[in-house]
């Protein structure tokens, strides 16, 4: 092989596995370790910087750190990232003084933002500060988009919601809420300067065609529009016997919410066995624990209707099958349907998007799923002044997707208006700092705790199924987040070899407890990965190689389970391995455009 | 402080025949200098007892003083020990041996502790042919007590402070030689390759085994002038051949060119494969083994791997006709067999 570049910024940035698999790459041991040592405040805003919305997500992600982190792999469970970010959240100081103020010198350039989800808010938050005339529009009454109009208040709370999204108003946003955008051509025609659509995927898929669909109509709901209509408070009660059908995150909530509206029989019934549902463990385990059984392998038939009114459901039952490729099949198992009461039933099978109002003569091209073609990088579209991001862009995802993509977007709009190329975009910052302090002695936490993870304590059933704003979670007190904190392995504190030094003792290959080093003869990758001291299988870890030393090996380290504890470092005589703390930070529209050259 | 060493280890670590894994052979972690050559024979240990299946409460580790003495802390935490007075391992070494011939000793020395103050006793360990491994971890110095020059420090050999040795070398390989020992072999820290074998076909010799492992002092004796230094060291070693352990029982499945490839059998039947021989060299000639280290002395160089072997050998048990039962398992009834027998025994004698 040959030797590890690690001037490449993705090199460590890929070893500090949360980091990497956030979508807004998240500095996320950085942030821990703050929270270790008491500083809220400062760890908010690392958070916020990158995430926008610490405290909503701190509540509501959808982790796709956890199950990348690397404690996950030498023992059960990863750390608890999510529920630390709310420990941030919960108890930092006044971080308002660290957020930029208005007003910001104007540079005579007017965005619209069409839709106010996270992706448009993380546009403005991003473009405001720079002097940008931001017009933020949406047809509900108050900013947030889904986060507001879907996610129920027993997971997110209105008041945590209200102040993050008020963090970026109070930028001197100009908000047309209430304000339905039927076309976008009217809107190019107010000159702006571009125009970013983050308006979602705001469509319930139905059944129109199943036997009964219409006749049941008063009692058969589309899973969004209903959770949206409890949100804005226009609903505020449900039958007794509920039917959830589908078995996505969606349906969780749809449920969960019909379990504080008056359902008593509550049942989500699924097509796919359980394991594969779409929802997250954590979400089908908080369902279960509010009484609700899921019932999987059930495909639904009919709804069924006499005198008028909803009755239930009939269900076909079927098992799933596997061709030689992997590809599921759902086949019937010849039993007689099964009917299921309800006097109800939410209709939670999935989302689409959905763009009535964007006409199709304004040089933007649709492809053939009726989806704009959308560069995957500037985020913009065919048409140069319009932009999209969030669930709008690829389909629908998840809040840090969507922040991810206002950040992009937001660095593509202000290169365009300034007049540079849009693909000219600079590398993410990056730091390597010396973390030696002594002989034993470093400036981070190197010892590994062996503490499981802990559990986020909830507040009483009895409680929150009878009021629906009583948030289930009670989040860590301080001293369990701290000690979960203590469970990060600080995976950003990179071991950097420097093979000059290297007098090949072989105490770095003895010491380590994980048998992460070898020095051997050097090979191409898929050999050398087979004859370390533990072959190296997990082929999405890289391999660290040295260049080749004085007695014709190379140093190979296996990044797959490194603690990241030093002790190659310590028992290294002569410092050819050093601890070094990297901070990568993906660069935002502040510092996107490059300052011209001073002659 | 934050010098500790992590519980988790990697979840692939493979297991050996009695199902453990590697770490359950290792021992406290080394607070030696970083970077000694102790630790990496510490390690060579670990991992020749780990891959010879050997039940860790099956092993006394005996020591004397000095920072080599100290390693036994370092490996093989699950079993036996005895941290000895200076010099006098090999009188401890015996007296648990005579007492349980069930297990098997691993005693571990320094140059100092060798070749200066336990000189004595390792000449007479060698004569009586007890069965045990004994290590040297030869760095040419008094680790311990900041790195004055040791018996086995070269000649003209230059130390941390500039000072020349003025004296002669004892040779502790040749010395193991020339008295008899039915096992010697030397090695150097640096190059386990050699060393874990070595280490697996000495723990399988019946009788004594010795083996002289070269170990820079990372922080007295790593010096340039120093001919026990890291850099000296591999510049001027040469060995006998290269060499693989093969266990009992075990196919051959490298092959070499005709003649050029030796099987050495040990007493238990497994087998040390020997490759690329020196010229003129027999293993089981003691004399062509003295010559071989001679001859390469002479060259200034140091002659590693196996250097001699004898395969059957007659150990201190079998010269004194011990009982083949260690002495905590000697119940009452074995050694009172009651006055029947003696009455037996009494008129066998009129
Ligand atoms: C029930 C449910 C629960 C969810 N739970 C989670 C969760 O726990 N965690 C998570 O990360 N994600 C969750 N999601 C997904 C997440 O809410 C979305 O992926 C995310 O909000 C998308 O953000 P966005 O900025 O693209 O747009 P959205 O948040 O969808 O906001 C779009 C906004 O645009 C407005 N709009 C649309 N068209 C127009 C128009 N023509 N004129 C004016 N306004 C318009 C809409 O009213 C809406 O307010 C959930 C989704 C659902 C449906
Ligand atoms: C009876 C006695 N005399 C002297 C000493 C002091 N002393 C301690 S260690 C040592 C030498 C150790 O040298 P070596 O065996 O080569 O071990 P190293 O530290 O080099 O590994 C000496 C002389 C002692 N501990 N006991
Ligand atoms: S251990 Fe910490 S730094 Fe490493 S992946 Fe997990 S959360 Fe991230
Ligand atoms: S930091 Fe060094 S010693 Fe610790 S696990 Fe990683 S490679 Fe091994
Ligand atoms: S401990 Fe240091 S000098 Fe020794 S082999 Fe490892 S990197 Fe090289
Ligand atoms: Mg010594």
């Amino acid at each position: 092989m040959k030797p590890t570049d690690i001037q490449n910024p993705e090199y460590f940035h890929k070893v500090v596995d949360c980091q990497y698999a956030c979508p807004a790459h998240t500095p996320v041991p950085e942030y821990i370790r703050l929270i270790a040592e008491g500083k809220y405040t400062e760890a908010y805003m690392i958070n916020w910087d990158s995430n926008v919305f610490p405290g909503v997500l701190g509540r509501t992600c959808d982790r796709p750190c956890e199950p990348a982190c690397r404690r996950g792999r030498v023992e059960e469970e990863p750390v608890a990232i999510c529920r630390l970010k709310r420990v941030a959240a919960d108890n930092k100081g006044d971080v308002k003084q660290h957020m930029p103020h208005g007003p910001f010198p104007a540079n005579g350039k007017k965005i619209a933002l069409i839709g106010a989800g996270p992706a448009s808010l993380t546009v403005a938050r991003d473009l405001a500060p720079l002097g940008y005339e931001i017009h933020l529009y949406d047809e509900q009454k108050l900013g947030g988009g889904f986060m507001r109009s879907q996610i129920p208040s027993f997971r997110l709370p209105e008041t945590v919601l209200n102040e993050e999204v008020d963090y970026i108003l109070d930028l001197g946003i100009h908000t047309h809420f209430n304000t339905y955008v039927s076309s976008l051509k009217e809107i190019l025609a107010r000159s702006y300067d571009a125009v970013f659509v983050g308006s979602g995927a705001p469509r319930g898929r139905d059944l129109p065609d199943m036997e009964g669909r219409k006749e049941g109509d008063a009692n058969i709901h589309i899973g969004i529009d209903w959770l949206s209509s409890v949100a804005f408070e226009h609903t505020n009660k449900i039958g007794k016997k509920v039917i959830v059908l589908g078995g996505g995150n969606t349906a969780m909530d749809c449920c969960r919410t019909s379990r504080r509206l008056g359902g008593e029989e509550v049942r989500v019934i699924v097509r796919s066995p359980f394991a594969e549902m779409k929802a997250s463990p954590w979400e089908k385990e908080d369902a279960m624990h509010e009484d609700i059984p899921i019932i999987d392998n059930h495909v639904p038939k009919s709804f069924v209707v006499t005198d008028g009114k909803l009755k239930g459901m009939m269900f076909e039952k079927v098992h799933a099958v596997y061709d030689d490729a992997g590809k599921r099949k759902l086949v019937p198992t010849g039993e007689p349907e099964v009917f299921y009461e309800a006097d109800d039933v939410l209709v939670a099978i999935g989302q689409e998007n959905s763009f009535p109002w964007i006409e199709r003569d304004l040089g933007l091209e649709f492809d053939k799923w009726n989806m704009p073609v959308v560069d995957p990088i500037t985020y913009c579209s065919t048409n140069k002044k319009v932009f999209f991001g969030g669930d709008a862009a690829f389909g629908p995802k998840n809040v840090i997707t969507a922040v991810a993509h206002g950040h992009q977007a937001a660095i593509s709009i202000h290169l365009a208006c300034e007049g540079q190329d849009m693909m000219n975009r600079l590398a993410p910052f990056v730091n390597l700092t010396n973390m030696k302090m002594g002989i034993h002695e470093w400036s981070y936490d190197s010892m590994v705790v062996n503490d499981e993870r802990y559990v986020v304590p909830q507040a009483d059933k009895k409680i929150t199924l009878t009021n629906r704003k009583q948030e289930v979670e009670l989040g860590f007190d301080r001293l369990d987040g701290f000690k979960e904190a203590q469970r990060c392995l600080n995976c950003d504190v990179q071991t950097v070899f420097t093979e000059s030094k290297c007098i090949e003792c072989d105490a770095c290959m003895d010491v380590c407890p994980t048998s992460c080093i070898t020095f051997t003869v050097n090979e191409e990758e898929h050999d050398l990965r087979q004859h370390l001291k533990v072959p190296a299988m997990n082929l999405t870890q890289d391999l660290y190689v040295s260049d080749i030393l004085p007695t014709k090996r190379v140093m190979v380290k296996d990044e797959d389970v490194c603690l990241h504890c030093g002790l190659c470092a310590e028992r290294c005589p002569t410092s050819a391995w050093d601890m070094k703390k990297y901070f990568y930070n993906v660069t935002k529209a502040v510092n996107a455009c490059q300052q011209e050259a001073i002659v | 402080m934050t010098y500790v060493r992590p519980k988790f280890r990697h979840p692939e670590l493979p297991k050996n025949k009695l199902g453990y894994t590697l770490s359950y052979y290792e021992g406290a972690l080394s607070t030696l200098c970083a970077g000694c050559g102790h630790d990496s024979i510490s390690a060579a240990i670990v991992q020749a007892c780990y891959d010879l299946d050997i039940e860790p409460h099956k092993v006394a580790k005996l020591s004397g003083i000095g920072c080599s003495s100290k390693t036994p802390a370092y490996f093989l935490s699950n079993s036996h020990g005895f941290n000895s007075v200076h010099g006098r391992m090999p009188s401890v070494a015996t007296g648990a041996n005579l007492a349980n011939r069930d297990l098997k000793y691993i005693g571990i020395s320094g140059d100092g502790d060798t070749a200066s103050i336990g000189m004595g006793q390792f000449v007479h360990v060698i004569r009586r042919n007890l069965n045990m491994l004994y290590v040297v971890m030869n760095n040419g110095c008094y680790g311990l007590t900041k790195g004055q020059d040791s018996a086995t420090a070269d000649a003209g050999s230059k130390n941390k402070t500039g000072q020349v040795n003025l004296f002669q070398s004892i040779d502790l390989a040749s010395l193991a030689i020339e008295l008899g020992a039915t096992f010697v072999a030397q090695s150097f820290s640096g190059d386990k390759q050699q060393l874990v074998p070595l280490m697996k076909a000495a723990m399988k010799h019946q009788g004594f085994a010795f083996i002289n492992v070269i170990s820079p002092c990372v922080t007295f004796n790593n010096n340039v002038g120093s001919t026990k230094s890291y850099d000296y060291v591999r510049e001027h070693v040469e060995a006998t051949g290269t060499l693989d352990f093969v266990p009992m029982m075990s196919e051959i499945t490298t092959e070499y060119a005709e003649g050029s490839t030796e099987h050495l059998v040990l007493h238990d039947g497994s087998i040390i494969e020997l490759h690329k021989l020196a010229d003129g060299w027999d293993p089981h000639n003691r004399i062509s083994a003295i010559n071989a280290v001679q001859h390469a002395k002479a060259k200034n160089e140091i002659l590693t791997g196996l250097l001699y072997m004898e395969k059957e050998t007659t150990d201190l048990h079998d010269m004194l006709g011990t009982t083949d039962i260690p002495l905590n398992s000697l119940t009452k009834e074995i050694l009172c067999p009651g006055s029947g027998k003696l009455k037996e025994l009494n008129d066998s004698l009129r």
